[in-house]
């Protein structure tokens, strides 16, 4: 407390703990062998991080895209999927790490029963929460009141009746996920040694973005959420049915969303009803980073959002990985509020 | 069979609305004596609020008076204060919480570590407060709309979490023993719960004259105009950063009193209980009661504060049916139970066209204006 601000420090007189001048040098040598010890695992953790980031923030980006609406309740969509994960693990009873075909079959497995959790439950969440509102012409604001009850709604849901009841398990408590590959080395880059996992992750996770993205460019109905993005009452007049496409948007935000509740299921092996929340504000960073309402930012927003918290984290210490993302949000915002790719949905060549 | 429905629905909110609009005539043209008789009444009726007899019906699980102060107060002087920012000036916060921690950390910090008695700490934090306010406000308010809600929404988090880091303010363990404010006028501020009420009544009607007072001044005049079109404000000559600042940092102000004030009760202070969810349950008292109406916002807050308390019976299930019911209300009355009759005249005044409102402009077109 009582430490003098200012002021040289003379050697005879160095407050007690402080180190003598001459021992900063080998203090910043190790700090900067610390940071080339750690640079190559954080990275490959950003990766990891930041591909769950980009798939759960293509479900804000299309969401705002077509209604301009922050979906708060998306969160709560890929907690969803990572319980959708923990039910169907639950039922095969698993025999120990899979590998080879076994694991891509069960990882197929995951996903269509994820996706079809995590996506149903966005439609009826659109059904029930949002499209009253969408009929009435009601304000934004009041949209946005409408997706936080939604949110506090599911996550109470499944503390008090759906973990209890389906798995048995207290609700508001830590629940474990099985171990489902082993993670092994697969390769080496730079002395970086990168696990079954991490691949599996990030491999997974730039399928379903190119997936989606060719979808969104090269389809008909690509064509009608792109023309409703730009100008809902054109897109009107052209034919597009705006419910269907609406309906669409959720659904396949939704699926993104349960895609990547099954890779963080399977990567951090710990899943709670509230998950979602932290991780949801960093996926909205993320799409914001990116240029919101852009299919193609959301992918650089999360990877970028993931690689510098991680990067921070080395020098800050991990308690401070948040605060680093959200100062990271608001000086992308100042100087550059569209984001980095900036170009958005409604924008994007037709 | 939902033909009827539907039209039995729509003549029910036809009749409220011309009920509400025959309080408000009334109201309009209510001579000066008779408006102070109701404001007589109302102080009255909150003076006599903690009684037994009330508080046998209104809550029959938890001490009343206890109720009346921590939630009831705190959120209605709360809602007071974000509705300066939300309701007049038009802009989404999403992070209000953090100026309530602010003045909550002002006292606990000041009084444990400096010394300093309430009243000091109650003008510092409320000071403390604002210019933290005006901090957050001066590079982010260039933004619009939603881009503005997630930075608040983030800049609550931030001050959360390094109240967490911090162990010069308790970390994650917190603060104890946060003082309590000293005797006045021979009431002593110890475990009674009555004292604090009081004193957060008072707050209350203060900031309640101080907020009415600067709605229908130039300020408020400021704020509606650039509430309804930045744009035109702007050219119109009204220094729209400026008066927005304003508006973040008396927000803040209020924000950080009720902080002071809450913490002056509760003894034990920690990081847990500055959550986003706090911010988003002030902003829908804001919203439910018809955001820029000062009964409104009031009453929301008490319902929003009082309703999960009454019910406690449902124990668990509270939160549960509270998201359930904030969707509900939305999906009927998306304006708020009481909106101001000119917030309605605007609501009406919307392009259809424009999916879910459009009040807010499009963030992605929105110019950054220098």
């Amino acid at each position: 407390m009582a430490r003098p601000s200012s002021g040289v420090v003379r050697p005879d007189r160095a407050l007690p703990g402080a180190p003598p001048p001459e021992a900063i040098r080998p203090v910043l040598t190790d700090i900067f062998q610390e940071f080339a010890q750690q640079i190559g695992p954080s990275t490959v953790g950003g990766l990891v991080i930041g591909s769950i980031y980009a798939l759960v923030a293509l479900g804000y980006t299309m969401v705002y895209g077509v209604l301009r609406l922050i979906n708060f309740a998306h969160s709560e969509i890929f907690m969803i999927g990572t319980f959708a994960t923990l039910f169907v693990l639950s039922l095969v009873d698993l025999p120990g790490p899979l590998s080879g075909f076994a694991l891509i079959g069960m990882l197929l497995l995951l996903f269509v029963v994820a996706m079809a959790a995590s996506g149903g439950s966005a439609i009826l969440l659109e059904l029930l929460a949002y499209r009253p509102l969408r009929k009435n012409n009601a304000p934004r604001l009041a949209a946005l009141i409408s997706a936080i009850g939604a949110s506090l709604f599911l996550q109470e849901l499944f503390a008090l009746v759906v973990i209890p009841k389906v798995f048995g398990l207290p609700g508001r408590v830590d629940a474990a996920v099985p171990r489902v590959m082993d993670r092994d080395t697969v390769f080496t880059v730079f002395g970086t040694s990168v696990k079954t996992d991490q691949l599996v992750i990030v491999v997974a996770a730039v399928i379903m973005m190119v997936a989606l993205d060719q979808l969104v460019s090269r389809t008909r109905i690509g064509r009608g959420i792109r023309a409703t993005a730009q100008d809902p009452e054109a897109a009107v007049l052209m034919g597009v049915n705006i419910d269907t496409i609406v309906r669409l948007t959720f659904l396949l935000g939704g699926a993104m969303a349960g895609v990547a509740g099954v890779l963080y299921a399977l990567e951090f092996e710990n899943i709670r009803y509230n998950i979602g929340f932290l991780l949801g504000i960093k996926a909205f960073t993320a799409a914001v980073l990116g240029g919101i309402g852009n299919i193609r930012g959301a992918l650089v927003g999360g990877v970028a959002l993931g690689l510098v918290e991680n990067w921070g984290a080395i020098f800050f210490g991990s308690q401070w990985k948040d605060v680093i993302a959200f100062v990271i949000l608001v000086v992308v915002l100042l100087f550059r509020p569209t984001g980095i790719l900036g170009e958005s949905l409604q924008q994007a060549r037709a | 069979m939902t033909a009827g429905g539907a039209g039995g629905v729509r003549a029910a909110r036809e009749r409220l609305r011309s009920t509400s609009d025959l309080v408000r005539d009334r109201w309009a043209d209510a001579l000066w004596w008779q408006r102070w008789l109701v404001y007589v009444l109302l102080i009255v009726l909150a003076v006599l609020a903690p009684s037994p007899v009330i508080g046998s019906f209104m809550s029959p699980y938890t001490d009343w008076a206890t109720l009346l102060f921590n939630p009831i107060g705190i959120y209605i002087l709360l809602a007071i204060g974000l509705n300066i920012v939300v309701g007049h000036a038009g802009l989404l916060d999403l992070g209000y919480v953090a100026f309530f921690a602010i003045g909550a950390y002002t006292l606990a910090y000041l009084g444990i570590e400096h010394g300093f008695t309430f009243w000091p700490s109650l003008v510092l934090g409320m000071i403390l407060a604002s210019v933290s306010g005006v901090i957050l406000g001066a590079p982010t308010l260039r933004l619009r709309g939603d881009y503005l809600a997630i930075v608040t929404l983030g800049f609550g988090e931030i001050v959360r979490i390094t109240a967490i880091n911090t162990d010069a303010i308790g970390g994650a363990r917190g603060l104890t023993p946060v003082p309590h404010p000293p005797s006045f006028l021979g009431v002593r501020f110890a475990l009674d719960p009555l004292p604090y009420y009081y004193l957060v009544l008072t707050m209350i009607v203060l900031a309640i004259v101080f907020s009415v007072r600067l709605e229908h001044s130039r300020v408020g005049r400021a704020w509606t105009a650039i509430r309804e079109d930045e744009d035109a404000a702007e050219l119109m000559g009204v220094p729209t950063f400026r008066f927005k600042l304003l508006a973040f940092a008396l927000g803040a102000l209020i924000g950080g009193l009720a902080g002071v004030v809450w913490a002056g009760k509760v003894i034990f202070i920690a990081p847990t209980n500055f959550p986003f969810i706090l911010s988003a349950t002030i902003l829908a008292a804001v919203l439910l009661g018809g955001r820029g109406n000062i009964v409104g916002v009031v009453v929301g807050a008490f319902l929003i504060a009082w309703l999960p308390e009454r019910f406690r019976g449902f124990a668990d299930y509270r939160i549960l049916v509270f998201g359930a019911a904030l969707v509900l209300t939305m999906a009927l009355r998306p304006q708020g139970l009481f909106p101001s009759r000119q917030r309605s005249a605007e609501m009406k005044d919307t392009v259809p066209g424009a999916t879910l409102g459009g009040e807010v402009p499009d963030p992605t077109r929105a110019e950054v204006h220098k």
